[in-house]
């Protein structure tokens, strides 16, 4: 599982956690999230924006 | 990185040096206290009505925000000092600030009751009633203030809050029209709540109001779809946040008789006209421009009217810092920074609201500086379609 974060502000969207409520359930894989889905914190940003956050485990 | 690229516009004023937050000291801290001053406006009404044996004084709200706001504006002027770089974490957690907010709104709902019961009382005359209602109508404007602070945070707590201070004018669904339809769009054509070169504030309110319920509508019906659910159901949070409306009138209707019905009605649609209004001015003629992949291109200071003027910085909690705030939508009012190229009104939000109520003064005053800001050429700016013809004549081009 990875996370992604908004370059913008502190939101990450992580697959584990998802975003049950804007529709990302529990585990929800980065892909399955449509490129237009904006930051939900801040909405400056947009999925196609994000970028991964360095996970070594 | 762009994002960098974005940090460096923010560095002037005291940012090389480190500043120790224990050290610095916020100028405003305690002028901040001074934004409860709306909410209580019935209350001063009522003393002064007491004291002076002035029904005028029922008017207090849209006079204090309205005229005395825009003198003092003009009498204290500008502040565009940031706090250091180094401190803005430090003011962001000290909680002092969001209780400030937080104050606002059992103030703004004891003021509601008092006005109810006011009204329901037959002391007052027709008139004096109506400007009752015009005073609940500013405070119910600068409510949404209050929830637009609230409603861009992440606790569900101040989210909540924001959502309780939006139901006194029955704007529930700005709370999500703003963050996820507003924030996304501003300065764009698409955006129904950015104002056009050559359109007037009396055009632009329908256009507005309409626009940003069909897209609240829309956007949480998108949500509504993902997570399964049906859109006429309590997982709306439109219709949930309108249910809270209801439920405040029929209450308020049930204890204080229906005369206080028309009154909640006419206070709720001049409120909200009010944060429309400012709306209006804070993005007017101003243009995202398309990028060859058909994105637009990122919102930046260049994309928001902004004023340093003191008096109302301190009533709408920095919202005149409004590149920052596109910039940093989540960022607390306390910490909101002027930035250097952001174009400036030529007074505050206070006096511009009321310039924008009379178009040709406002086009006077607005359109040569728009024109300024994009260095004459009219077609950078965003044109209203529909006098898109006579704004490319009037500025030198051909339709």
């Amino acid at each position: 599982m990875s996370a992604w974060h908004c370059p913008s502000c502190d939101y990450v969207y992580d697959e584990e956690a998802g975003h049950p409520r804007e529709g990302f359930a529990a585990g929800t894989p980065w892909t399955q999230v449509p490129d237009d889905w904006p930051c939900p914190d801040c909405g400056v940003r947009d999925k196609v924006d994000f970028e991964p956050v360095s996970n070594d485990g | 990185m762009e994002a960098h690229a974005e940090q460096v516009h923010h560095h002037h004023h005291h940012d090389d040096v480190e500043v120790n937050p224990a050290a610095w000291t916020d100028g405003k801290r305690y002028a901040w206290l001074l934004g409860i001053i709306v909410p209580l406006s019935p209350f001063l009404a009522f003393f002064w009505v007491t004291v002076t044996g002035l029904g005028a004084m029922w008017f207090l709200g849209p006079a204090l925000v309205f005229g005395i706001f825009p003198l003092l504006d003009m009498a204290i002027g500008m502040d565009p000092t940031n706090p250091p770089d180094s401190v803005l974490k430090f003011l962001e957690q000290d909680r002092y600030y969001r209780w400030c907010t937080y104050l606002f709104i059992p103030i703004q709902y004891a003021g509601l009751i008092f006005a109810c019961w006011m009204w329901s009382s037959g002391d007052l005359s027709l008139v004096e009633s109506i400007g009752l209602a015009l005073t609940m109508a500013t405070v119910g404007g600068i409510a949404i203030n209050t929830a637009h602070e609230l409603g861009h945070k992440r606790a569900n707590s101040e989210r909540w809050l924001s959502r309780v201070a939006l139901a006194q004018t029955g704007y529930g669904h700005f709370f999500i029209e703003h963050n996820r339809g507003h924030h996304v769009k501003v300065s764009t054509p698409e955006d129904p709540a950015s104002a056009r070169l050559g359109e007037g504030f009396w055009s632009f309110l329908p256009r507005t109001v309409l626009g940003s319920l069909r897209s609240a509508w829309e956007l949480e019906g998108v949500r509504l779809d993902r997570i399964g659910q049906r859109h006429f159901s309590l997982h709306n949070d439109i219709l949930t946040a309108w249910a809270m409306t209801a439920g405040l009138f029929a209450g308020l209707a049930i204890v204080f008789g229906p005369i206080v019905l028309p009154f909640l009605v006419a206070q709720a649609v001049i409120g909200f006209s009010l944060l429309e209004v400012v709306n209006y001015l804070e993005h007017y003629g101003l243009l995202r421009q398309k990028k060859e992949d058909g994105r637009y291109e990122r919102c930046r200071p260049e994309h928001s009217w902004n004023s340093n003027n003191v008096a109302s910085n301190v009533l709408l909690y920095h919202l005149q810092r409004h590149s920052d705030h596109h910039a940093n939508p989540t960022r607390r009012y306390q910490a909101l920074r002027h930035v250097e190229e952001a174009p400036q009104l030529p007074t505050g939000y206070a006096g511009m609201i009321v310039l924008a109520w009379f178009p040709p003064l406002w086009r006077r005053v607005m359109d040569p500086r728009l024109l300024d800001h994009y260095e004459g050429d009219v077609t950078r700016c965003n044109i209203h379609p529909r006098k898109l013809g006579r704004v490319l004549e009037r500025h030198g081009r051909v339709a």
